[in-house]
């Protein structure tokens, strides 16, 4: 059985689907977040190899 | 309407009531313990002398809340056929029906897994080695290996929940010094008459169990007597840290009014005999335990006001 768009498994597992996908937006802006905090503090340094390339 | 036909309906139907939600596998994660890791994580990283950025702060505290979340579904998935068995825990996702064991089992492997990454990464490799090492602790030391089978479980047990103050220092500091082993040691040394006090008005649930509770194994007044040791040398260790690095005169005054309750408390508790208990329904041993969950913020959460106000050149002598 090929599961349609509008199947009742997706109403049923709605609230579930949208948890796990708030979760990895959640988790997509840390990264983000982490980056820019790491690479504008003042401890961050580009390796020497970088900077010649 | 044939029988096969009822029969697939009524199992259909019986399905999607248990289908778990989302709010059923956040459940695994023991939030209201989460929440304890969460606050003693913070107090611990504020109160090093060590400026963190905010949002690395936050990523911090979060990895460890998640940390701790895991080792609570991993303990679920193992604890699962006693879960069953005991009053406070058969609505657990899993005894419930709702969750899979294996289903718990990966979801704390991923999130260990991920929490230990993301915190060496947030902050430094120090606190990541430290938070796998807690959650090894608390899963396979205690879950495995002690609850079953001995009745000192809480007490060695409980170095899992108080490691996450040190967990929150090191991440900020990157080194390690006495302080943050003060603010284990406050944990480490409540657990037993907090848990011992619950055995006392949870009685058959460990007892049905099988679980190896001092109650069950030294009986009841041994027990009393425990709760009255731990909470004379938890008093000591307590107004001592007032005079430490992390504490100050708004410390000592929370600690003295609060171990002086719970003394008087533990004391009660100890005089009690069964008759006692069972005629006003463990009353003393009930307030008993609502006390030792307030003690345990209020002297953590004076450890932070001293904390804040050494930003304003206040706290600490």
């Amino acid at each position: 059985m090929s599961l349609r768009k509008s199947h009742e498994l997706h109403q049923r597992r709605f609230s579930r689907n949208l948890g796990v996908g708030l979760t990895l937006a959640a988790f997509i802006v840390i990264i983000f977040g982490l980056t820019i905090v790491k690479v504008s503090g003042t401890d961050f340094t580009v390796p020497t190899s970088e900077v010649q390339n | 309407m044939s029988d096969a036909s009822i029969n697939a309906s009524t199992v259909n139907a019986q399905t999607r009531a248990d289908e778990a939600s989302f709010g059923d596998y956040f459940a695994l994660l023991k939030p209201r313990v989460m929440s304890l890791v969460v606050f003693t994580a913070l107090v611990g990283l504020l109160a090093a002398p060590v400026p963190v950025h905010p949002f690395v702060g936050f990523c911090a505290i979060l990895f460890i809340a998640i940390g701790g979340g895991a080792s609570g579904a991993l303990n679920m998935w193992w604890d699962a056929d006693i879960d069953k068995v005991m009053k406070r825990t058969k609505g657990r996702p899993i005894p419930s029906g709702k969750v899979e064991e294996g289903e718990a089992l990966a979801l704390g492997l991923a999130l260990s897994g991920m929490s230990v990454m993301m915190l060496a990464l947030a902050t430094n490799i120090f606190a990541g080695a430290f938070l796998a090492f807690t959650i090894f602790f608390y899963v396979v030391i205690y879950t495995m290996w002690l609850k079953r089978s001995t009745p000192q479980n809480i007490v060695i047990g409980g170095a899992a929940g108080a490691f996450p103050p040190v967990i929150g220092w090191v991440a900020a500091t990157g080194s390690m010094s006495i302080e943050p082993w003060l603010m284990f040691a406050l944990t480490f040394m409540w657990t037993p008459p907090h848990f011992w006090a619950l055995a006392l008005f949870m009685r058959s649930d460990y007892d049905d169990a099988g679980v190896p509770m001092l109650t069950v194994t030294h009986g009841r007044k041994a027990t009393r007597t425990h709760i009255l040791v731990y909470t004379v040398l938890l008093a000591l260790l307590a107004i001592g840290t007032a005079f430490s690095g992390i504490g100050g005169p708004v410390y000592l005054v929370v600690a003295v009014v609060l171990n002086a309750l719970f003394l008087r408390g533990a004391w009660k508790i100890s005089r009690r005999t069964e008759e006692d208990a069972e005629a006003d329904n463990f009353k003393v041993e009930r307030s008993f335990f609502k006390l030792s969950l307030l003690y345990l913020f209020l002297h953590f959460g004076a450890i932070l006001v001293e904390a804040l106000l050494k930003n304003y050149g206040l706290g600490g002598w």
